[in-house]
């Protein structure tokens, strides 16, 4: 009696799941088209835009978000490996700038029109200009801005004399966390963020990780890791490492807003998420006034007195992708997207600077941000990381040999990487 | 597979004895046989051969998923970039490393945990059974995190418990070197899959017959001789169940690595290795041909286990 007792429950199921599935296939859902939004994690200002462009489009689409993973790497790896299988159903990706090549050189995304093209880029920052580009041409749509900037904590600063309102170097800095005994934040964990260092590091030196990236034969790369400013850059890692406190080699963006934040660190180099996530700690009450009161902030530090600094450029730019069936719908709602107003609000909610230079002399975004206008020249000077197809080979290579950056050989690290890349980009080396 | 069996004395073994044609009874049990078991043995070679296959091809061939126009078969170039290459070694050192330590400690632990189960009074055997296994019930990627948070320097609490221990301070890095590192992933590793290996053992000493032990007691043994004598002898198959499949499992260990270290500080270990090559940078060629090499190893230890302890495993399954 049981058993028949459960074989009908289990038909019953059975015949419901069968059905429900036989539902999931009556063809398209009415209404407008709907366009699939891939999407960096964030504190819901992606999904608020979507919303809405959603409502100003008047019918004409309908824009959903799916949320990629949180490292950068990984939602590469995710995205490249559905458009690999020409996966129609990413209509528009966010995507980190290194990676831009590797997806263009692939065929995933879907040519910029030129008109879109010169809409979306008036008056936008250098840095996103250069990082939304691939052989000169644009491929992909500048969204927001990334950039990092010298944080400390002006308590701290003011007891060793340090003028932090003129430029500083990073050997001034180190010697001023030396003598007050504390501590200089930055990512020395074996991560994507220690290749934004070093690269930053070189670039500011005057130097170029990837010289000639030589996309028909990547074999043909050429590397500038043996010059005097990529020893220079090493010099340095090494030298931070060692004011860098006990948990250095693991220490990422998070590890070091905490760190600072509490305290333990008088100096960080860090995006200016740090700024959000004091402002709420505050009105959480988690934190005292004194010591949002406490933060100050400048342009990164030069790697030789007089040079100027060229800081990481990071953020999101928008793809359309190549087997998208709504290709025009999507750049329409990629424009809607990375409006100005969207930007500013998008900065002003989740603290993700903006592309257009406009929006950073926007009162409310000053009021809320005073440090905009210095995150704006710093996206003028910024740098991206090396425009290559092959960069995330580029940048494991990096991460491999030069972490942890207290046991590198500034003159030997470099032309020892160089040679990994190479022999990589060769296949005669495993990574 | 195992449906193919068949009870002794009622399959074709007993109907159709040696030289002499099967008899139609036995036929048609043996094509009933076939029947129930095809649909089984078709599915087990979709899903389990058929990726070795690909992969076996795949190794092959210079293959880069975002560069589809360019494939060019190499031959055993893969195997020989990879074989010659120290990060392989190393990693393969890390991996044997891990295993050696877990699975020696945890046979160790998961005999003591065994006994202790088998000894308890009945009353509180299944409190203490379901309080042994929560660890094993834990998924490996939650415990790991709950490890690497312990450990952590900034909310890990073993530093301030721990800071009696000599070479243990306030502001060691347990994630910032190779050995401290590994001695915490084999720690996680232990911690999680003792109570699976003890599981095997109890059932294996629940097999080791009372009027053994019994007449081991009679003629005067004591309880060390009896263990060594009496109890371990009898359960080989049990402990050799136990030892194969846990080495197995730590040999392809990734979850607590990868979400430990990523990698860092050596302490890669060669399912890693394949998922970088693979799925980090899409190099399919090189990457399956990293994981045939994973497959070979474990295919080795498969043999090395069963030759060494030269048990049948039908005979431990009971079937002769």
């Amino acid at each position: 009696m049981r058993h028949a007792r459960w074989r009908r429950v289990l038909a019953a199921g059975v015949a419901a799941a069968a059905l429900v599935g036989l539902a999931g296939c009556g063809g398209a859902p009415a209404g407008p088209p709907v366009l699939n939004w891939y999407i960096n994690p964030d504190d819901g200002g992606q999904a608020e835009i979507a919303a809405a462009c959603t409502a100003a489009s008047n019918g004409a689409y309908r824009i959903e978000v799916s949320t990629l993973p949180r490292q950068s790497s990984e939602q590469r790896q995710q995205l490249i490996r559905r458009l690999a299988a020409n996966d129609s159903s990413i209509d528009i990706m966010s995507i980190d700038p290194p990676y831009i090549p590797e997806f263009a050189e692939a065929g995933f995304l879907a040519p910029v029109p030129q008109d879109v093209a010169q809409r979306t880029t008036a008056g936008v920052v250098n840095s996103a200009k250069e990082g939304a580009s691939w052989n000169g041409e644009l491929v992909t749509v500048p969204f927001w801005a990334n950039t990092q900037l010298l944080w400390y904590r002006t308590s701290q600063v003011a007891a060793t004399g340090l003028d932090m309102s003129k430029p500083v170097t990073w050997d001034q800095v180190i010697a001023a966390a030396q003598r007050q005994n504390s501590t200089i934040a930055a990512q020395g964990i074996r991560a994507e963020s220690l290749t934004v260092w070093l690269n930053a590091l070189v670039e500011s030196g005057g130097g170029e990780i990837v010289t000639n990236p030589s996309p028909e034969d990547p074999e043909g790369v050429e590397l500038g890791l043996d010059s005097p400013a990529a020893t220079k850059a090493a010099e340095i890692m090494k030298n931070v490492s060692a004011v860098g406190g006990p948990g250095f080699s693991t220490a990422s963006e998070d590890e070091n807003s905490n760190a600072f934040q509490a305290g333990d660190a008088m100096f960080q180099v860090n995006w200016p998420f740090v700024w959000g996530k004091v402002k709420s700690a505050v009105e959480d009450g988690t934190v005292d006034q004194a010591t949002l009161d406490d933060f100050g902030w400048a342009i990164y530090p030069q790697v030789t007195a007089g040079t100027r600094p060229a800081p990481p450029y990071g953020g999101i730019n928008l793809g359309v992708g190549a087997f998208s069936p709504h290709v025009d719908l999507a750049y329409d709602a990629t424009e809607c997207i990375v409006s100005e107003e969207n930007q500013k609000q998008y900065f002003l909610t989740n603290g993700n600077p903006a592309a257009k230079t406009s929006v950073f002399t926007d009162p409310e975004v000053v009021e809320e941000f005073p440090m905009a206008p210095v995150i704006a020249q710093s996206l003028q000077q910024a740098k991206p990381r090396p425009q290559t197809a092959y960069y995330s080979e580029v940048s494991e290579s990096i991460q491999r040999n030069y972490h942890p950056t207290a046991g590198i050989d500034p003159p030997g690290v470099g032309p020892a990487t160089a040679a990994l890349i190479k022999a990589v980009l060769a296949k005669e080396e495993l990574l | 597979m195992t449906t193919t069996s068949v009870k002794p004395g009622t399959g074709d073994t007993a109907a159709s004895p040696a030289g002499r044609d099967p008899s139609d009874r036995a036929r048609s049990e043996q094509r009933l046989g076939w029947m129930l078991a095809g649909p089984a043995f078709a599915v087990m070679l979709l899903v389990t051969a058929y990726p070795i296959v690909q992969a076996v091809w795949y190794s092959l061939f210079d293959y880069r998923l975002t560069d589809p126009d360019n494939i060019s078969f190499v031959g055993l170039n893969n195997y020989a970039v990879i074989l010659t290459d120290e990060i392989w070694w190393i990693s393969f050192g890390v991996t044997v490393f891990i295993t050696v330590v877990t699975v020696a400690v945890e046979l160790v632990l998961g005999f003591a945990l065994a006994l202790v189960m088998m000894n308890a009074l009945k009353a509180i055997r299944p409190v203490l059974r379901a309080a042994i296994l929560i660890p094993y019930a834990v998924i490996t990627v939650v415990s790991a995190f709950a490890w690497q948070y312990a450990f952590s320097l900034d909310s890990g609490f073993v530093n301030s418990w721990f800071d009696w221990v000599p070479g243990v301070a306030a502001d060691t890095d347990w994630f910032g070197g190779t050995f401290s590192s590994l001695f915490v992933i084999c720690l996680a590793e232990i911690w999680k899959t003792t109570p699976f290996i003890s599981l095997l053992l109890l059932a294996g000493l629940a097999q080791v017959p009372d009027v053994l032990q019994e007449a081991a007691r009679v003629d005067g043994a004591t309880w060390w001789q009896r263990m060594w004598k009496v109890t371990i002898p009898n359960m080989k198959a049990a402990i050799m169940v136990a030892l194969l499949f846990r080495t197995l499992d730590a040999f392809r260990v990734f979850d607590t690595v990868f979400v430990m270290t990523n990698g860092a500080n050596d302490t890669e270990t060669v399912s890693f290795l394949a998922y970088r090559q693979t799925i980090a940078r899409v190099e399919i060629g090189l990457g399956s041909a990293v994981s045939v090499l994973l497959f070979l190893s474990v295919v080795v230890i498969c043999v090395g286990f069963i030759k060494g302890f030269k048990v049948d495993l039908s005979q431990a399954r009971g079937e002769k």
